[in-house]
């Protein structure tokens, strides 16, 4: 990921220490990939070699199956990607209106409503719980993926990312559009948007693995099959099942985080520096 | 453009994020402080104006005292390990060590992963006689300890976990940083032939520092909004040694109904919450500044 490919700097170590920093660079990777590892065994593997590491074990899927039948996980995933793709779509055309607003158009109350906008990045809505439930119940959205997902949409965050690459486009370019005769919308959508592509793909990444792994708010306002994401439903599914068997537990669990495990190991570099790009801002 | 046509343009453009900040992010915000005066309504008696009730119940709660400590130790307990760790790891990855992708992505993926799909597989870990930390106590001729039933124990059970999530999250900040160092200081230091810890105390680990605050902010910010594990792994047990801020938030407003006091208690949060929003602003972005 480094953006430009190093040599080996000068104040690199040589010999013995750099065998001690591989050693202990590795300890604590393994170490770091123990309980995944743990987690891939227990999985495809019966229920009594849970915590018994013997390579003579046979390896199988039923747990998955079991698991796959024991809930249904089918519809979890559902939910999870219709929200997590509803939420997205939303905050792309919500964000890149209102950072296109504040980066480009002169209007009265810009300074002001721009501050009210970043309120958000300290009251979260993540916090906010009782009166949004409030509202929700107002609106009769409980129990509703439109419910989970409208708090979340207009993010402030997206807002603030969005007006700072906005406003690095050249001024030329807007000119040279209305030249043309361009709209300031079609503007936006030829020159504005294309630029900002790096931008995107940052943000959908993020919003993406928040949403996907989101809990306590879903858990609050969802009380059934047909709304519940993953997340609520793994959880209802590990606590429920009292008679415990681990195997099936991890399965399900391997089974919820798996697309966006996939993901990320396809994507790593992009996912490491989307989240490298939304952080730093 | 026009002055006229600039402001229509412009408000339109906002009007629907504005709308959903509005009955999302500012309207709750007012309507919690007005809540938190107010007594929680019961069958047939309305909502009443009962003033600093609610904060006085507060002050004699032992759970919410104890919610309080519990959080502070929590963040104690997470967050310089978490960062510490973070760090060692971007040094580490930044070099040339054999099998840097692997020891990157080792790193990096809890991050990726559910919080409560962490918690399963780590109550695991915990369960007496049967988990993996006891089976291997075991072997020494221990074990049959109750991690997560003991009071003494279940938080910090929640804080390794916690750490163990975090860390490479920070890592990839740290990461990001370490490559903006120009490599002439090193060769500087080669030169004047300073110690490798010496170059690192005295060079990186300053150039660090912006990093380390905007890490350290986000982190404590995270320690109070977080509950997942808590609700996955212990439900605040036991004798609400693992309750955390929110987590007595939730179970005040969602579990007693009580949202009265549930506003209360969510004014103290977002003070909290704000007072370090603020704090960032003010400090550490006049002193920061990020190419």
């Amino acid at each position: 990921m480094s953006g430009h490919s190093h040599g080996r700097s000068a104040m690199e170590p040589v010999g013995l220490t750099r065998a001690l920093d591989t050693v202990g660079a590795w300890v604590l990777a393994l170490l770091w990939f123990l309980p995944l590892i743990y987690a891939v065994w227990t999985a495809f593997h019966p229920t009594e070699f849970a915590a018994r590491f013997d390579l003579t074990a046979p390896l199988t899927l039923k747990n998955f199956a079991d698991a796959w039948a024991a809930a249904p996980f089918a519809r979890y995933f559902l939910n999870t990607v219709l929200l997590v793709t509803m939420i997205l779509a939303a905050q792309l055309v919500l964000v890149t209106l209102a950072g296109y607003a504040f980066a480009r158009f002169e209007f009265f109350g810009r300074e002001v409503l721009f501050a009210l906008v970043l309120v958000q990045l300290m009251v979260m809505p993540d916090v906010l719980i009782v009166e949004n439930y409030q509202t929700l119940r107002r609106l009769g959205l409980i129990d509703t993926l439109l419910g989970i997902g409208l708090p979340y949409m207009a993010s402030a965050f997206g807002i603030f990312l969005l007006r700072q690459t906005f406003k690095t486009v050249p001024r030329e370019l807007d000119e040279a559009a209305r030249v043309e005769g361009c709209g300031f919308l079609k503007m936006l959508w030829l020159v504005y948007v294309p630029l900002a592509r790096p931008v995107y793909i940052a943000y959908g990444l993020v919003s993406i693995s928040y949403h996907w792994n989101n809990f306590l708010w879903p858990l609050i306002v969802t009380n059934s099959v047909t709304t519940r994401p993953l997340t609520v439903g793994l959880s209802i599914f590990a606590a429920v099942d009292q008679g415990i068997d681990w195997a099936i537990i991890c399965a399900a669990t391997l089974l919820t985080s798996g697309p966006l495990l996939i993901a990320f190991l396809l994507f790593q570099r992009q996912f490491v520096q989307s989240f490298i790009r939304a952080g730093i801002r | 453009m026009t002055r006229l046509s600039a402001n229509i343009h412009g408000w339109l453009l906002l009007l629907p994020a504005a709308a959903l900040l509005a009955l999302f992010t500012h309207y709750p915000t007012l309507a919690t402080v007005w809540q938190s005066f107010r007594s929680t309504p019961k069958g047939s008696r309305p909502s009443v104006f009962i003033g600093l009730d609610n904060y006085e119940a507060m002050l004699e709660d032992p759970i919410f005292l104890k919610s309080i400590v519990n959080n502070l130790v929590y963040a104690a307990g997470t967050i310089p390990t978490s960062i510490a760790l973070a760090m060692l790891m971007a040094v580490w990855v930044n070099q040339n060590l054999a099998g840097r992708g692997f020891l990157r992505m080792a790193y990096f993926t809890p991050t990726v992963l559910p919080m409560i799909a962490v918690a399963n597989i780590w109550l695991f870990f915990y369960t007496p006689d049967y988990g993996l930390i006891d089976q291997v106590l075991k072997l020494f001729g221990r074990g049959g300890f109750n991690w997560l039933g003991t009071k003494e124990t279940a938080l910090w059970c929640i804080i390794v976990m916690t750490i163990w999530k975090e860390a490479g999250f920070f890592m990839i900040f740290y990461l990001a940083a370490l490559q903006q160092i120009p490599p002439s200081l090193a060769e500087a230091a080669a030169l004047e032939g300073a110690s490798r810890w010496y170059y690192f105390r005295r060079v990186v680990f300053p150039l660090l520092m912006p990093t380390t605050l905007f890490v350290l902010i986000n982190a404590v910010i995270n320690s109070f909004r977080l509950i997942d594990h808590v609700l996955a792994i212990t439900r605040g047990g036991p004798d609400n040694a693992t309750t955390l801020l929110l987590f007595h938030l939730w179970e005040v407003a969602f579990k007693f109904w009580d949202t009265g006091y549930g506003a209360a208690l969510t004014v103290v949060l977002l003070a909290l919450l704000a007072s370090l929003a603020l704090g960032q602003y003010f400090y550490f972005d006049r002193r920061v500044h990020y190419r």
